[in-house]
């Protein structure tokens, strides 16, 4: 039998010397993500009412794995730079189908007059026809249970101009008006939003809001002098990384 | 980048000294080689890996010829440039004659880290894709087909939530293509003399990119699959998978020069290299083809009619359309058949017991493929796999998405796996003496990958007794192409000739399709079997443990 003797040595030169040796059973990293998905200003329609400066937020942040993860969710709004109402939200997330999540925790409100605390139950997914859905039952002081379904849909006139259409439903069990919370069918937040995908992470948006209260909501809003109803013009960024 | 090429002699003992100068633990993988399991290079199951600063001594005996490859094996260094190419002389009087070789390897690179494009992909599985249906798209349709049509075409797709556009996990967006280490700028090139035989030894390294590769105005002649030789055969066009090799055969006739031409399946971007009797001279870089949409073949579900031209070759597959162009099996009238009966079917060679479709039949025989149903197992089921195949196709005779419609439209002939037939007789004659079917499953949303809905961290090893052969089958419930390679034994891949099977390392599984190849499982020890496409690797994989009990104890 010949035999030949080769000497090779493999000098390996790493071209991204940053890269981190991941054994490869790491199929399932521990990731985070923040989502700012609306960072706006707003003004009212409504000229007469155009006196004040509106801002709002609407944002996530996640950590975790495949399935398993730990969510943060806020929002709320700022008017003359105090802050009128604002919501946080932890929840623990457990992926249970292909596109979908179970998501139970804790919900705070924070008002300038009364803070009002919840257990969350809700549901967030991908449903059929590319709805993007979060829906939750919260369980709040005193016997009330509120209702809030979210959808949202993007609708891509180019690959990085997307028009997305939104729509928030409020229900709630019963009247609580220290909260200006009435039984029945309370709010509903429209919003379209055109946007553009400078990169993916990053986008710029201009659109549209429209909120109305109704029912014993709007009634108890009433007659504490609030408004039942606004439209107002957006414009701010949408930012994830 | 690319690593030095090794060449080697067959029946050459080889010692190789790899010495780790990373900054991370690494390894090198001889992808193809037969050899001691110690040898194959795989942290975790072939040994520790290699510390930085530190060596491995690697030593074995080269028992084959042809062209293959080397990689790290470790962590995701393949998209940070540590491959190369391995050429070996054949002990005996080569087969295939020729005047001079090439390697032509062919690789993606990006700026990005690979831990950052896995991360993005997690979040945003779409993050790379700028080819997804637009409102235009939309309108098209409709104007087209009308609203109720349109409304019908789009249902599957919204009711699945999935893109038809899902081609390519990692596209042209991060990644600039290379071959030997040139960007399509630069341009590798390759020198010839008129009236030369040239052996192109095509390799596949990239990271996550299958390319279609052509050289416009050369026929190619297929010599070799994965470094093993086939019975030659001519044509214009062929789909490589991650970590396949061809070796083909050009035989320009003039001085002229000639693009070599790589795509990428999605067609966001391509290689491409010269061929030139005269560095002086470049050859036309010809245009990209369309990019693939995906149908309702390739999610595997049976089909609706013969009303899809592209959709269709499938469905007869085993009967021979070489000769066909899909133009005139349009005009067929199949309109009262079901297709699926014409599987199995064969006009020239099977014999009729080879139509068992309607008995529960013992095992297929040898060459020929599965006949055994297609089951999903409880596994499959949970928010970790996001479809299943229910009526998958052989994939055997499809050359792939996207160049179905090749031969009608532009006269190219497409590779067909159908069309590898071993140059040497099958070895190993007997029949296998049973059939393993894995599913190929993942969440494209989530970015999960897995093999019957278990990703590889929480999988038993698949147990193979030593000496036994073996059917694999393999069904692609995803809509992605994955490229399923099996450490130290042969895929010998069913492609309808039991006394010819064809060798290969690495078989791609189309989108929605099956495939079956037999293993004979004569090499102890623990060996990694997994999807060469880097970031479905971790969860889409396996260890297959050949021991004498097979794993009974």
């Amino acid at each position: 039998m010949k035999m030949t003797k080769h000497r090779f040595t493999a000098s390996i030169l790493c071209m991204a010397a940053n890269n981190i040796s991941l054994a490869h059973e790491a199929a399932d990293p521990l990731i985070s993500m923040v989502s700012i998905n609306q960072l706006e200003q707003r003004l009212n329609h409504d000229a007469q009412s155009n006196d004040r400066d509106i801002s709002n937020w609407n944002a996530e942040v996640w950590l975790g794995k495949n399935l398993d993860k730990l969510w943060l969710k806020t929002e709320g709004e700022f008017v003359d730079g105090q802050r009128e109402e604002s919501e946080l939200q932890v929840l623990y997330s457990r992926a249970i189908a292909p596109y979908w999540d179970l998501q139970t925790g804790w919900r705070g409100d924070f008002n300038p007059e009364q803070n009002q605390h919840w257990f969350a139950v809700g549901l967030q997914g991908l449903a059929p026809y590319f709805f993007e859905i979060d829906s939750a039952l919260f369980f709040g002081e005193g016997g009330q249970t509120a209702l809030r379904i979210d959808a949202e849909y993007e609708l891509m006139f180019t690959q990085k101009l997307i028009l997305s259409p939104e729509l928030e439903t409020t229900l709630y069990s019963r009247n609580a008006p220290k909260y200006e919370q009435g039984s029945g069918l309370a709010k509903i937040d429209a919003g379209l939003r055109l946007r553009y995908e400078i990169r993916r992470e990053f986008a710029p948006y201009i659109g549209i809001n429209w909120a109305k209260k109704y029912g014993n909501t709007a009634d108890i809003s009433r007659r504490n002098g609030g408004d039942i109803e606004a439209l107002q013009w957006v414009a701010g960024i949408r930012a994830w990384f | 980048m690319p690593g030095p090429i090794l060449r080697w002699r067959e029946g050459d003992d080889i010692t190789l000294r790899v010495r780790n100068h990373l900054a991370h633990d690494s390894s090198i993988h001889w992808h193809g080689m037969i050899l001691p399991a110690e040898m194959d290079g795989v942290p975790g199951m072939s040994f520790a890996g290699i510390k930085p600063g530190e060596y491995f001594d690697y030593a074995f005996k080269v028992q084959q010829s042809g062209t293959y490859w080397y990689h790290s094996h470790s962590g995701f260094q393949e998209q940070t440039g540590v491959y190369g190419a391995i050429v070996i002389e054949p002990k005996e009087p080569d087969p295939v004659a020729y005047d001079r070789d090439y390697v032509v390897q062919l690789s993606d690179w990006s700026d990005e880290a690979p831990e950052d494009i896995y991360a993005k992909l997690k979040k945003r599985g779409d993050y790379y894709n700028f080819n997804e249906r637009t409102a235009g798209d939309l309108w098209r349709d409709i104007k087209e087909k009308g609203l109720s049509q349109t409304w019908s075409d789009r249902r599957m797709w919204n009711q699945m939530r999935m893109s038809e556009r899902d081609i390519a996990d990692v596209t042209a967006y991060t990644y600039t293509y290379l071959m030997n280490g040139a960007t399509p700028d630069q341009g590798w090139t390759g020198l010839f003399k008129r009236g030369e035989k040239i052996r192109l030894r095509f390799i596949n390294s990239a990271a996550m990119t299958i390319f279609d590769v052509r050289i416009p105005g050369l026929k190619m002649t297929v010599v070799a699959a994965d470094g093993q030789n086939v019975e030659p055969f001519t044509i214009d066009e062929f789909r490589i998978g991650v970590a396949e090799t061809y070796d083909v055969i050009v035989e320009p006739s003039d001085d002229s020069a000639y693009c070599v031409f790589a795509q990428s399946i999605d067609r966001s971007g391509f290689t491409r290299g010269t061929l030139s009797a005269n560095p002086a001279l470049s050859a036309a870089i010809p245009n990209m083809d369309p990019a693939p949409v995906l149908s309702h073949r390739d999610m595997g579900m049976a089909m609706a009619g013969m009303s899809h031209g592209d959709q269709n070759m499938g469905g007869m597959a085993g009967m021979d359309h070489s000769q066909h162009t899909m133009g005139s099996m349009k005009e067929m009238d199949h309109s009262g058949h079901d297709m699926s009966n014409m599987k199995g079917m064969d006009h020239s060679q099977h014999d009729m017991a080879a139509m068992s479709m309607a008995m529960p039949a013992p095992l297929g025989k040898a060459g020929f493929g599965s006949n055994n149903e297609i089951t999903h197992v409880k596994t499959e089921f949970g928010p970790q796999v996001d479809a299943r195949a229910d009526s998958p196709q052989s994939g055997l005779d499809d050359p792939g998405i996207g160049l179905r419609s090749h031969q009608q439209l532009y006269g190219r002939k497409v590779l067909r796996y159908s069309q590898l037939r071993n140059l040497h007789p099958t070895e190993d004659r007997r029949e296998p003496s049973r059939e393993i079917q894995l599913h190929l499953t993942g969440n494209m949303h989530r970015y999960m990958w897995s093999v019957n809905g278990v990703p590889f961290a929480d999988a038993e090893p698949l147990a193979l007794s030593f000496g036994e052969r073996v059917r694999i089958t393999l069904v692609n419930d995803s809509m992605m192409t994955h490229p399923i390679h099996l450490h130290g034994v042969w895929s010998e891949l069913e492609t309808g000739d039991p006394e010819y099977i064809p060798r290969k390392h690495t078989i791609m599984v189309q989108p929605g399709s099956k495939i079956s190849y037999l293993v004979t499982a004569d090499a102890m020890g623990r060996w990694a079997y997994h999807c060469h496409l880097l970031y479905h690797m971790p969860g889409m994989m396996r260890e297959v443990r050949i021991s004498h009990d097979g794993g009974a104890a």
